[in-house]
């Protein structure tokens, strides 16, 4: 559910990115007659880095920031004193199907906005750098393997277990008053973000030294 | 359910809650220093006390919510240190708890959020669940119209009906109130005392409470302890407390509310006292 409504937001973002990315590389290819490497320019920036970034930050931002108030005002009202006396345990009732459901929505979400990035490319290449879209697509077929797609969806499933173990965390850790709440779920963003940021870095070396 | 009979300590011990020495810090802020309190089997038990005394924490570690640093406490004859997992979910259906903002589940109706402990831990069919649900929301003194209803579309003192009723849920034979009347208009609160009294007369549980209330201390409980200074400062009937010299307790039965509420039970409630006295007592220590 969360991830459906985000579609809109994460479509328009990865468009423009990647339009971006294939105007800005199309002035440098020019330069050298290389036009047509604006295929590969667009598919392995898409595919492997922005778009699993920019949806795991749109998503940190609105499904990671929405676990924490949840929880952070179930602790507040006392809910999550009144489930453990129960005898149901909070991890399992409010942590678990949120880890199930975003280790699911985000890998299809980042699909979404490959599929939808990678099209913004193509138009800005065939109006900016006459790549027509049945070459861009022949060439995108040959040229930017399965393994790219994989290794940006693997990516985007770390990141969906961070987002929510982060989420529920500063939930979790909220103290006594609707203040607070607010405070918690500012930091499960920003801690988030700043995760999924470093976590991508740290992707990128393992990679490169892993020779993917 | 309840599986009180499978409960090897059931039938073995004499007090519902036994705390011993018990110790609680935070970081460098001493709550509880040595602190001892038993409460009898069947009596309706309160704790009192200031600001930062401490009572909601002594209330957490009777629930298993939170772990003194030191100390054994002993609940319903079980001890909580070490207790395995089981144990602890055996224990926690015997005991019912109402919290202060009521703790009511915001997703749920007031039906399902009663019928919740049930679907956890019965083997009932929903039917039955939802049977025992409205005799819980009728024996708290709410309207049948209620049950549909969500937590957010009901007033404070509803709200703390409903919670009642869910810690009734399960038939605990410990019943735990966090400030039952706090928040709650003179003319609720009092039908809170009165419930409370019914719901005891019915089936004797245990009831331990923190309030502040004065009508609800000299109506309704038989027993006191006034927290203070990390310790139990005093335990008694509130006419013995009300004796007492301490200046920590004088604060609480001084004043004009204070004697209003004393005044108030000296024409009120002899006739309930001398009732209890000639009945044999249930909540007597044996």
């Amino acid at each position: 559910m969360a991830g459906f409504e985000a579609l809109p937001i994460v479509g328009v973002t990865s468009f423009l990115l990647g339009i971006v990315i294939a105007y800005q590389g199309a002035d440098q290819l020019k330069h050298y007659g290389a036009n047509i490497f604006v295929v590969e320019l667009v598919g392995y920036a898409m595919l492997r880095e922005f778009a699993p970034l920019i949806t795991a930050i749109i998503i940190a931002g609105r499904s990671g920031s929405a676990y924490a108030a949840q929880i952070g005002t179930m602790v507040v009202t006392e809910e999550i004193d009144a489930l453990q006396t129960i005898g149901i345990k909070p991890i399992e009732l409010l942590v678990l199907p949120k880890l199930v459901a975003l280790m699911l929505a985000l890998p299809l979400l980042t699909l979404f906005a490959d599929l939808v990035g990678v099209t913004g490319g193509m138009l800005m290449a065939s109006s900016q750098l006459d790549v027509g879209t049945h070459e861009f697509i022949d060439r995108f077929a040959t040229e930017i393997p399965l393994k790219t797609l994989l290794i940006g969806l693997g990516k985007s499933l770390v990141f969906a277990a961070v987002i929510v173990i982060i989420g529920c965390y500063q939930g979790f850790r909220t103290k006594g008053n609707a203040d607070s709440v607010g405070r918690q779920t500012t930091r499960s963003v920003v801690q988030a973000i700043f995760i999924v940021i470093v976590l991508d870095a740290v992707f990128s070396i393992i990679f490169n030294l892993m020779g993917l | 359910m309840t599986d009180i009979q499978s409960t090897p300590q059931a039938a073995s011990y004499d007090y519902a809650i036994e705390m011993q020495q018990v110790c609680t810090r935070f970081g460098d802020k001493v709550v509880h220093e040595g602190l001892d309190l038993q409460i009898r089997r069947g009596e309706i038990f309160a704790i009192v006390g200031g600001s930062g005394s401490g009572k909601s924490t002594l209330l957490r570690e009777m629930i298993l919510l939170h772990t003194p640093d030191s100390g054994t406490v002993k609940v319903l004859g079980c001890d909580l240190a070490g207790i395995s997992d089981a144990q602890a979910s055996s224990l926690r259906q015997r005991c019912g708890v109402m919290f202060q903002k009521g703790g009511l589940f915001g997703t749920l109706t007031v039906t399902e959020n009663i019928g919740l402990p049930l679907r956890e831990h019965s083997e009932l069919d929903e039917a039955s669940i939802n049977d025992i649900a409205a005799w819980k929301l009728s024996l708290s003194g709410l309207k049948p119209e209620s049950a549909g209803l969500y937590p957010a579309e009901l007033s404070g003192g509803m709200l703390k009906r409903a919670a009642l009723a869910r810690a009734l849920a399960l038939d605990p034979e410990l019943l735990f109130l966090d400030e039952p009347t706090a928040g709650l208009d003179p003319a609720s609160a009092s039908g809170l005392d009165t419930l409370l009294r019914d719901l005891h007369a019915l089936y004797q549980p245990t009831i331990v409470m923190i309030t502040h209330d004065l009508d609800l201390l000299w109506q309704v409980t038989h027993r006191v302890a006034v927290l203070g200074e990390g310790k139990v400062l005093a335990v008694g009937t509130m006419e013995e407390l009300a004796k007492l010299e301490h200046p920590i307790i004088r604060d609480y039965f001084d004043g004009a509310r204070g004697r209003a509420a004393q005044q108030q039970v000296h024409s009120n409630e002899k006739r309930s006292n001398e009732k209890r006295a000639t009945q044999e007592n249930p909540w007597k220590p044996k």
